[in-house]
């Protein structure tokens, strides 16, 4: 079911202001979400006002800078710092995006809001458990899987065409930006895969190589599962890749009726 | 016990650092999300004019019933529908209605396996709402015209 509002102990206060050091001329304001599990307190917003001239280009420069010289306890995943690992996946300014990829510039209004990937349980600040959707990947079974033996001397080998259709699914990066930025995915998403689980079952669909393309719609064949995709497009619209969710499903739906023959 | 209808809701407790239990917020999502963007925006339309049509429907209903009744019944709804506030409600069903329409158009042409992408979404989009507003007022125009 549907709830539009958020729970009693999830709505969000205003919590400190952490001013910039006098004398900063380029000064924007991060409003940053916390949750301290410890305290068992509602979530708040706090402010960061950070001098830009002293800070690196990305939204994950800024938070680093926070965390490094203004509060250690602002908890938040990232990695790779170049959009490859997928950590530092949040919602910035009212979209989901990777904060390393995020220029500052980027946001034109006062303040740069923070928040978590939406609609998630929250584990602490900027950090969702991502336990459901990685449960979800799991179950669309992300391997080759094949019944004939592979060739004894070589690789199973694939014709450049057959190979070209995988672009666009083998880049994604499992930042979950898609699957948290769908309505339909926050409301059914007990049942409903999502836009980043679908496009890796239609990786794995689309692959020539793969023999059970069959079995994987059968698996697919169900009214939440899939069909819960109402092409609303904040999948393909949010994703810090380029990539297409939305196409991907469509494929998917495709497949589909086609098969009834 | 209260039955778990959702399975996210198992994860929706956490571990405080002593090991006690604590309830985790959810994030917020409708709160923060940019919904008023063309993906969104046109999808949260497309229901609720879908709605809209639906439920002015019984209006239709409501002249079908009156014009069966009898002379008067009759002339009581046709009372209704010249008023100003009947003139909104049919104008605002009529622009609802052709919404409703021409999205279902752009849903239709998804479904044929095209317009995934981004640029010919937000060029579909602005086509569907430009559509619907050219149509609205082209309806009226000829009503107004036969009337």
């Amino acid at each position: 079911m549907a709830t539009f509002t958020l729970p009693k102990n999830s709505t969000i206060q205003t919590g400190k202001t952490y001013k910039a050091e006098p004398g900063a001329k380029n000064v924007k304001s991060f409003k940053i979400y916390r949750w301290d599990p410890d305290t068992g307190e509602n979530p708040r917003y706090d402010t960061y006002e950070l001098d830009l001239d002293k800070c690196g280009p990305m939204v994950l420069d800024a938070l680093i800078k926070i965390k490094n010289e203004t509060d250690t306890t602002l908890t938040f995943r990232r990695s790779c710092r170049e959009g490859i690992c997928g950590s530092c996946a949040m919602n910035i300014d009212g979209m989901n995006t990777l904060a390393c990829l995020k220029p500052i510039e980027d946001v034109k209004k006062a303040d740069v809001r923070i928040t978590p990937l939406p609609h998630m349980p929250v584990v602490k600040d900027l950090v969702p458990d991502l336990s459901q959707i990685y449960a979800q990947l799991r179950s669309i079974e992300p391997w080759l899987k094949s019944d004939t033996a592979p060739p004894p001397d070589s690789e199973r080998l694939q014709s450049k065409e057959e190979r070209a259709k995988l672009d666009g699914l083998w880049e994604c990066i499992l930042c979950f930006c898609c699957s948290t930025s769908c309505p339909s995915y926050w409301w059914n998403g007990d049942r409903y895969l999502g836009p980043a689980v679908l496009l890796q079952a239609y990786r794995w669909i689309a692959d020539s190589r793969d023999e059970r393309t069959g079995e994987r719609l059968d698996n697919l064949e169900d009214p939440f599962r899939l069909y819960r995709c109402h092409t609303i497009m904040n999948c393909t619209a949010t994703c810090p890749k380029g990539l297409n969710p939305a196409q991907a499903i469509g494929n998917i739906k495709q497949m589909m009726v086609e098969r009834q023959g | 016990m209260p039955i778990i209808k959702d399975a996210r809701e198992t994860l929706m407790v956490g571990r405080r650092t002593d090991g006690t239990r604590v309830n985790r917020p959810l994030s917020p999502h409708l709160q923060v999300y940019d919904l008023m963007q063309m993906t969104s925006g046109m999808s949260v339309l497309s229901r609720n004019t879908g709605i809209a049509w639906t439920l002015g429907l019984v209006f239709l209903v409501w002249w079908l019933v009156a014009a069966a009744a009898g002379p008067e019944a009759f002339a009581r709804v046709q009372w209704f529908f010249s008023s100003f506030l009947g003139i909104l409600v049919l104008a605002g069903l009529t622009a609802v209605a052709w919404f409703h329409t021409f999205a279902g158009l752009r849903h239709l042409y998804w479904d044929f396996g095209h317009g995934y992408h981004l640029p010919e979404v937000m060029k579909t989009g602005w086509a569907a709402i430009i559509a619907s507003g050219v149509m609205t007022v082209l309806t009226w125009l000829v009503a107004l015209i036969s009337w």
